[in-house]
């Protein structure tokens, strides 16, 4: 399952970052984050919870990059 | 500029200010210190604190942190103004790349106009204006002309031109009759349609484009995994190695070569060494080029499916040319008057008016040619014969114009033409006046493009067509088109790029 996520961040390496975080996150698949269009794509494991699984993602981003949002 | 950048802005200038002023102040020592942290920390506080709370969260290398060690560097040795300006520099070209990044972003959601706003519904004989997301499918909606098709569906009334442009890229705009289909984000030209929506607004074309193009660029080109990759190691391998600029070439000079260190100096150079390696501008480099590249040809009706497209797309080598409609416009135009006994304006006028009351491309055409103002009232006694041609009397003198048919069928001789279009005899008062070659036009910037392609690398051009041999050589010999295929199916044209790859 996919889902695609607006996301507010303010350098290209910060997305980077997002995205490395999110896609080392339980639950996750593989995640995209198109810093140009501020979209975070997220492909969710089979049988993961997507609200419990952002929950976390949110947590890891704030840790790599403290001025990140993602609007869930 | 949105709230962040012009909050960002006020800060820059405020700091800036405060530093003019500051060099006319003759302060001295501490009091120097103090004054001169006022703009440090109006224009970086929220540098420091992140390079603060990266450290915390044990995400110790990131731009944040090399700006905070190169300044609070600077100002350590001293140089107050240097670790201010650093600092004040760095906020600036943030806010021009957000700026410039925030502008591309408004670009590519221009394009996104192609997805209309509202869908007329009628209701108890008035029109209705709703939100396209609430109508249902199978709802019947009302596009007028000059509007955009909102929804897909199947024309339940009236006819109409459409402009298929934003879609299919096709110049020449599309007939559309009851019963066929539409697809949303034509625009109708013409009449006024009643559609019968098959799909929701969410699964109709033009939304599914819309998400296509957005998402374009989530599909990231090698170049861009590469760099996101290269910048994972490339802000701890420049910390690190200013470490050792800052450290090894003093203690070397010191221990091997028995000099003084010079350790002022050489922390110097590294914390100059950390301020030019930020890697934000190297990791946005290549998506930035990318979204400009797709932003910029969707601004031209280029829809791009991805980075990686792009990316590919740059290694073109051979480009296959369709001709009708690609390299020519797919509209007639007059190109020349043959075998005329009569002047060729005279030819042109009796034509033009002979043929004044059909909506036909070729009675435009010759009406376009003649050029002047058509006067009705000196045509009478006009008679359409179907596949052939017209007949009319034009200030009491009969006319006709048509094909070869019509000639046949009037008795009249007639002379055919050597070159290819089609042609229109014309006979004035029973007699054969000549012929007018009506041919299709190049697009006037074909030349150009294919001249700019040959520039741009591309080691072959071909076109193929379906058109006659003499025809196809001719437009590729002006066009500098390399090779052409003429006289092809549209099978063979698919068995013809096939070869190419």
């Amino acid at each position: 399952m996919k889902k695609t996520y607006k996301i507010d961040v303010d350098c290209a390496n910060c997305a980077n970052k997002m995205e490395q975080a999110a896609k080392n996150t339980d639950g996750v698949k593989d995640a995209t984050v198109n810093f140009m269009m501020l979209k975070m794509i997220v492909e969710f494991e089979e049988g993961a919870d997507p609200k419990k699984v952002m929950k976390e993602v949110q947590k890891n981003c704030k840790v790599v990059e403290d001025d990140c949002e993602i609007f869930l | 500029m949105t709230k962040k950048q012009k909050k960002s802005l006020t800060r820059i200038i405020i700091a800036a200010l405060l530093m003019i002023i500051l060099k006319f102040l003759p302060a001295e020592g501490w009091l120097r210190f103090v004054l001169y942290m006022i703009p440090y920390l109006v224009v970086g506080y929220d540098i420091l604190r992140k390079a603060f709370k990266g450290i915390l969260n044990k995400q110790v290398f990131d731009e944040n942190f090399l700006m905070a060690v190169a300044t609070i560097g600077a100002i350590a040795l001293g140089n107050y103004t240097e670790g201010v300006a650093v600092m004040l520099f760095y906020q600036i070209g943030e806010l021009f790349q957000s700026y410039a990044v925030g502008k591309s972003r408004r670009n590519i959601s221009e394009l996104m106009d192609i997805r209309p706003d509202y869908a007329n519904i009628e209701k108890d004989g008035e029109l209705e204006q709703v939100d396209p997301d609430e109508v249902e499918v199978g709802t019947v909606i009302v596009v007028q002309p000059g509007e955009k098709v909102p929804i897909d569906g199947v024309i339940e009334e009236g006819s109409s031109t459409l402009n298929t442009s934003a879609l299919t890229g096709e110049s020449v705009p599309r007939e559309a009759a009851a019963g066929e289909e539409v697809i949303s984000g034509c625009i109708n030209l013409t009449g006024l349609l009643k559609i019968r929506t098959t799909k929701e607004f969410g699964e109709s074309t033009v939304s599914k484009i819309l998400d296509l193009v957005e998402n374009s660029s989530s599909k990231k080109s090698r170049s861009e995994n590469f760099i996101s990759k290269f910048a994972r190691y490339y802000t701890p391998a420049v910390c690190y190695s200013a470490l050792a600029l800052a450290i090894l070439p003093p203690l070397v000079r010191m221990l091997a070569m028995g000099l003084a260190p010079e350790w002022g100096d050489w922390v110097y150079r590294a914390l100059t060494f950390l301020v030019i390696s930020c890697p934000c501008a190297l990791v946005i480099s290549i998506p930035l080029s990318f979204f400009a590249g797709i932003g910029g040809a969707s601004h031209e009706g280029v829809l791009v499916k991805g980075s990686n497209y792009l990316e590919t797309m740059a290694r073109t080598k051979y480009v296959v040319f369709d001709k009708t409609g690609t390299m020519t416009q797919g509209v007639f135009e007059v190109s020349g008057v043959h075998h005329n006994t009569i002047p060729e304006e005279q030819l042109l006028e009796y034509a033009a008016l002979a043929e004044c009351s059909s909506s036909h491309p070729i009675s435009k055409s010759l009406q376009k040619a003649y050029g002047k103002q058509i006067h009705r009232d000196r045509v009478t006694e006009i008679e359409e014969l179907s596949g052939k041609g017209v007949t009319a009397k034009v200030d009491g003198i009969p006319v006709a114009a048509g094909n070869a048919k019509l000639m046949k069928y009037l008795n009249v001789e007639y002379s055919e033409c050597e070159e290819t279009g089609t042609i229109v005899h014309v006979a004035v008062d029973g007699k054969y006046a000549g012929h007018i070659l009506i041919s299709d036009k190049l697009k006037p910037h074909a030349k150009e493009a294919v001249r700019d392609l040959k520039k741009a690398g591309i080691t072959k051009t071909v076109m193929l067509t379906g058109d006659m041999k003499r025809v196809a050589d001719k437009v590729a010999e002006e066009l500098g088109i390399g090779e052409v295929y003429s006289e092809l199916l549209p099978a063979d044209k698919v068995a013809k790029v096939e070869e190419l790859l």
